[in-house]
């Protein structure tokens, strides 16, 4: 019997590929979630027993990776028909939706789970918010219906950091909101400088993208102001004396660069067959950005009482 | 069913169950530390 409806299933379809479950979690995603949430638990003050810091990371990420799998579940429809994303497994074929359901809920709980038994209840909560917010604010609700979808949305990718450092100090103070704002802030321009060299990816599966929805101008110019607001907050830290100098100088020359690549960005206008290099450079600066402000906070934070001394 | 879709429908079984016994025994050992780590 057992191998009869074996045979059946192996009929219609190969079990998939253990390979491609993990491809659900967006692994590339997946290693700026890690750093970030790790940055965070570094930067705090007060130490963490390194089982149980591990745990935290490790947690973090299968959160992520959980929220990303509900999201290309959600979304298989939409991701073949963009270059991008049709190679995906679901959209692929490789892989059947129900089954990706039911790991990214899996895995998203377990995460949870695993976070507050072994590490703390609140870190345990904002991890669970955070894969609401993602898997259901921001992919079921916001994405397909208005073109600030990447503002709001902006904020799953923001509670790593947060959580990182929760998970140490298992306390909310100024600091891990601070953290959270500079990523909620940055997604704007990072997001927006990538839709608009690939815009027409979004306008073919109707996802009301700014570029899509509001025009060109009016994303370059949202760009801009985000870049702006961006600077005093990514700024902040030092300047409300949480963080030292190293952390100051470093934003300070990040937010400028920043600010230097964004602008233009945000007053030029694209002709036809225009290669969009200023944006793809914006793109992948404000990936070297994140990366490098938060390794500044860690080096800030080992580096600082050193100096002090 | 070919041999040759057989033969891969066993690969990945196979495969799978390595990972899903990796992950299981990994769990088992931080569950482990865990416990000893918040003694």
């Amino acid at each position: 019997m057992a191998t009869d409806s074996m045979t059946q299933a192996a009929t219609t379809q190969l079990p998939a590929d253990w390979r491609d479950f993990f491809a659900l979690t967006k692994p590339r995603v997946m290693t700026l979630v890690i750093f970030t949430g790790l940055c965070g638990l570094l930067a705090a003050p007060g130490s963490i027993n390194p089982i149980l810091g591990f745990t935290a990371i490790l947690c973090i990420a299968l959160g992520a990776g959980g929220a990303a799998a509900l999201n290309q579940w959600w979304e298989a429809d939409l991701d073949a028909g963009m270059k991008r994303t049709a190679q995906r497994p679901l959209p692929a074929g490789r892989l059947g939706r129900t089954d990706a359901r039911d790991f990214g809920v899996l895995i998203s709980a377990a995460s949870v789970v695993i976070m507050g038994l072994g590490v703390n209840w609140l870190a345990a909560a904002i991890l669970a918010v955070s894969i609401v917010y993602y898997a259901v604010l921001y992919t079921i609700w916001l994405k397909p219906r208005t073109p600030q979808n990447i503002v709001i949305g902006g904020g799953a990718g923001a509670f790593p950091p947060m959580i990182g450092w929760v998970a140490v100090t298992a306390d909310i103070t100024l600091m891990p909101v601070l953290l959270f704002a500079i990523i909620f802030m940055w997604t704007p321009p990072h997001f927006w400088a990538l839709a608009l060299f690939v815009k027409t990816d979004y306008a073919n599966v109707g996802i009301p993208m700014m570029p899509v929805v509001k025009g060109e101008k009016s994303t370059r110019r949202q760009i801009l102001i985000y870049t702006v607001l961006l600077a005093p907050i990514a700024i902040a830290p030092w300047a409300l004396g949480y963080t030292g100098p190293i952390y100051g100088v470093i934003s300070c020359a990040l937010s400028l660069a920043f600010f230097l690549l964004a602008l233009p960005v945000g007053t030029r206008t694209s002709v036809d067959g225009d290669t969009m290099k200023p944006e793809k450079r914006l793109f992948g600066f404000s990936i070297a950005y994140l990366f490098a402000l938060f390794a500044a906070l860690v080096a800030d934070a080992l580096l600082s009482p050193l100096l002090v001394a | 069913m070919t041999p040759e879709e057989e033969a891969e429908y066993r690969r990945r079984q196979k495969s799978r169950n390595y990972v899903v016994g990796g992950i299981l025994l990994f769990l088992a050992v931080l569950f482990y530390v865990i416990t000893i780590a918040r003694m």
